[in-house]
């Protein structure tokens, strides 16, 4: 006989996690009572959205399934936002939730929240157990869902009652679901029929998403663009599927995206997707998207062709497989003279900023991370300016390297995954680049890095402000700037901050770091920017970078929302 | 506004505690009205079949249909619009009738083969239509000179016609 809270530590168990993130409270104490006895590692966060996201950062960083643990009502609640961010972007994660006893469930009992009903649109399956004997089979199903077809967070809610029942239940051998058959082959004759569009296009190119990731397909689209000689554009979360290096790599496209990709998708004869959702951000004014092109679409998830863009050329399927059928029925073809046009594009419009500028900028920042590291890194962002310069002065050659909430946008996302990546993969650099915005909406999870002494690299382009939220104010509210000011006052005005004292620091992040036992080291020019990330690197534990930038540095290029790709704004002059 | 066209969607579902928030939710979430909607085991227990009319157009409608299936609890989803298909609604209606107007609306019954009274009360009937939504609307439009104290639609189900 096994207790329902036993159960669910063999689910884990079974299912190969080691490393599991949670808080406890009143409604999973007898889970936490099994897990004393556990054998794998526990990561006790300090909000219930910091766990949801160190499991979605230990998710994306490895390929395995993200798993945490909250009490019910306020601990299930908070794990909405983490949820959402890794539904949004297809993150394997499971997530057991406390539940009240059943017999109080629907009377407003102390800490109930109706967790099932509140996730269901953020979750792409969730579970009410009823009964222990359904659990070491719900516990199986919960992780077989989370990790195929197109992964996402599935949330297991369990009374506090089922959790203290005995069951002789074991979890089934094989999983059937007859609602549930992923499509895993791609269809011969699509494969085929894409094939010989690629083989007659005169001007391709290929869209990678995060799919590509997810499907660990980075290899065969690298083989393939390169035997094709096929110019790859990733969306943001499509980063690391292809080397950036490349000459075929034409960078990210869409509203912060490279002149180069931007005008290739506005040109090209073929649109190959793959992996990628026809994002609102990604395609601009979606009538006048790739308007030369014929659009194909390989993708798992059925419900993502012709979503907000018509497909012609579906395939359905696991996007590893496909390629590599693809591969061998591409042709190498001469397509001199449209390597040639997208070249020229790359060449004369690379990023830049500028380099006379006195101030610090954080695109220099991000250069010095890139030079200190060697590109070698774990790019972990919040989300805003500092998320768009991480994808611009960044080049990033491998998968699971450049880790951001792409879809939801959640800021305070980066230091919880941050924390979540350098568990699953201890030896590895990892960089959390944050905004002094963002940072401060998950600070605390800071001690757990503490705690477990991860060498992370928080770098905090601190520009004392929403930088992304001044920015839109500036181009398209008239420079009203509503709320968007962090800082103190005299720090909202373009004059240099760095003239200035601490005390015009709010917060003060350095204080802030070494209150939680963290160093921190501030940085107001240039020249100690190096220096202070080397110092960083080989410090073993966790350091805060609090980088004072330029205030009003905008991302650019930028398409401005709703208009076309080919009406990018490359200068605010 | 304009009138979009009426989309009968039926689906295959496990038959649990969930199912419905789930699928109704999906559909809500997007803005759409359900019309009518209908859920009953089917000759396997496990399963419900589920039937709404929801109007929408087509493009959105597809995918909302694509989205249904991709839930867990979702057996089998279709647009059943899109084949031939054979749809009946059961309604149940009770009109205003007095002794003196009875036989007018007894003989107005005997007129329509889908309508029979099915219950006589001193100051009012009520009747009973089963057919297709299009005859069903007919005969509550003939029914119009009469005051309805009650009406109760079982919501449209329908059936693909085999081969």
């Amino acid at each position: 006989m096994r207790t329902g809270a036993q159960c669910i530590m063999d689910g884990i168990q079974e299912a190969g996690v080691k490393t599991v993130f949670g808080l406890p409270g009143g409604a999973v104490l007898d889970i936490f009572a099994s897990l004393y006895h556990a054998p794998f590692e526990f990561i006790l966060a300090r909000h219930e959205q910091g766990a949801t996201h160190m499991a979605d950062g230990y998710a994306r960083a490895t390929g395995k399934t993200g798993c945490c643990i909250a009490t019910s009502g306020p601990g299930a609640t908070n794990t909405v936002t983490g949820l959402a961010t890794a539904y949004m972007d297809g993150i394997p994660l499971v997530c057991v939730t406390g539940q009240v006893h059943s017999h109080m469930i629907g009377n407003d009992a102390f800490q109930e929240a109706d967790t099932t009903g509140i996730t269901r649109a953020v979750t792409k399956h969730n579970y009410l157990v009823k009964n222990v004997d359904d659990l070491p089979r719900i516990m199986a199903e919960a992780f077989h869902i989370a990790s195929t077809g197109k992964p996402g967070p599935v949330l297991i809610d369990v009374p506090k009652d089922v959790q203290q029942a005995s069951t002789k239940a074991r979890a089934p051998e094989q999983i059937v679901m007859r609602g549930y058959n992923p499509t895993i082959e791609g269809h011969p004759k699509q494969i085929e029929k894409l094939a010989k569009a690629i083989n007659k296009a005169r001007k391709p190119l290929f869209y990678a998403g995060g799919g590509v990731i997810a499907g660990n397909a980075a290899e065969e689209l690298t083989a393939l663009a390169r035997k094709a000689k096929i110019p790859v554009t990733t969306t943001l979360m499509g980063l690391g599927s292809f080397p950036e290096t490349d000459p075929l790599a034409l960078r990210m496209l869409g509203m912060h995206g490279s002149v180069a990709a931007n005008k290739a998708v506005s040109t090209c004869d073929l649109l190959v997707s793959i992996g990628a959702r026809f994002d609102d951000r990604v395609t601009g004014k979606i009538s006048e998207f790739a308007p030369h092109a014929t659009i194909a679409h390989i993708d798992i998830d059925p419900s993502a062709i012709s979503k907000s863009v018509g497909t012609h050329i579906p395939v359905v399927g696991h996007v590893k497989t496909i390629l590599k059928s693809l591969f061998e029925q591409v042709e190498q073809v001469d397509r001199s003279d449209w390597i040639a046009m997208v070249s020229k594009w790359q060449k004369e419009n690379p990023f830049s900023y500028d380099k006379n500028e006195k101030q610090l900028l954080p695109q220099y920042v991000i250069e010095q991370i890139y030079e200190v590291s060697k590109g070698e890194a774990i790019i972990v962002t919040d989300v805003g300016q500092h998320q768009m310069w991480s994808t611009h002065f960044f080049k990033y050659t491998k998968p699971r390297t450049f880790l951001s909430s792409g879809g939801l946008g959640t800021m305070g996302y980066g230091l919880p995954a941050a924390i979540g990546a350098q568990l699953g993969l201890r030896d590895k650099t990892v960089v959390n680049i944050a905004g002094d915005g963002s940072i401060q909406m998950n600070f605390q999870e800071l001690v757990v890095a503490v705690e477990h002494k991860l060498p992370i690299n928080i770098v905090i382009l601190n520009n004392g402000h929403l930088g992304m939220v001044r920015q839109w104010q500036e181009m398209f509210y008239k420079k009203e700037y509503s709320a968007s000011r962090l800082g103190q006052a005299d720090r909202g005005k373009n004059e240099n901050i760095s003239r200035k004292g601490p005390d015009s620091y709010l917060p003060d992040f350095v204080k802030l770091a070494e209150a939680h036992g963290a160093m921190g080291i501030r940085v107001t020019k240039k020249e100690e920017v190096t220096k202070a990330l080397h110092k960083a690197f080989d410090t073993n534990g966790p350091v805060v970078i609090d980088c004072i930038v330029k205030p009003d540095e905008n991302v650019l290029p930028m398409v401005p929302p709703g208009a076309s790709l080919t009406e990018m704004v490359q200068s605010m002059a | 506004m304009e009138t979009l066209k009426k989309h009968i969607i039926t689906a295959l579902v496990e038959n649990q505690s969930g199912v419905l928030a789930r699928v109704v939710g999906l559909i809500s979430g997007r803005g759409f009205n359900i019309e009518t909607l209908n859920v009953a085991p089917t000759q396997d227990p496990t399963v419900s079949r589920l039937t709404m009319k929801v109007p929408g157009d087509d493009r959105v409608l597809e995918q909302v249909a694509k989205q249904l299936n991709k839930l867990i609890d979702v057996i089998k989803v279709t647009d059943i619009t899109q084949q031939h298909y054979l749809n009946r609604e059961l309604i149940l209606v009770e009109i205003v009738a007095p002794p003196q107007k009875r036989t007018q609306v007894i003989e107005l019954t005997k007129l329509v083969p889908e309508a029979s009274v099915i219950s006589v009360q001193a100051k009012s009937l009520t009747i009973q239509i089963i057919g297709e939504q299009d005859k069903i609307n007919e005969f509550l439009t003939l029914l119009k000179p009469f005051k309805i104290l009650d009406i109760s639609r079982s919501g449209v189900i329908a059936v693909a016609r085999g081969e």
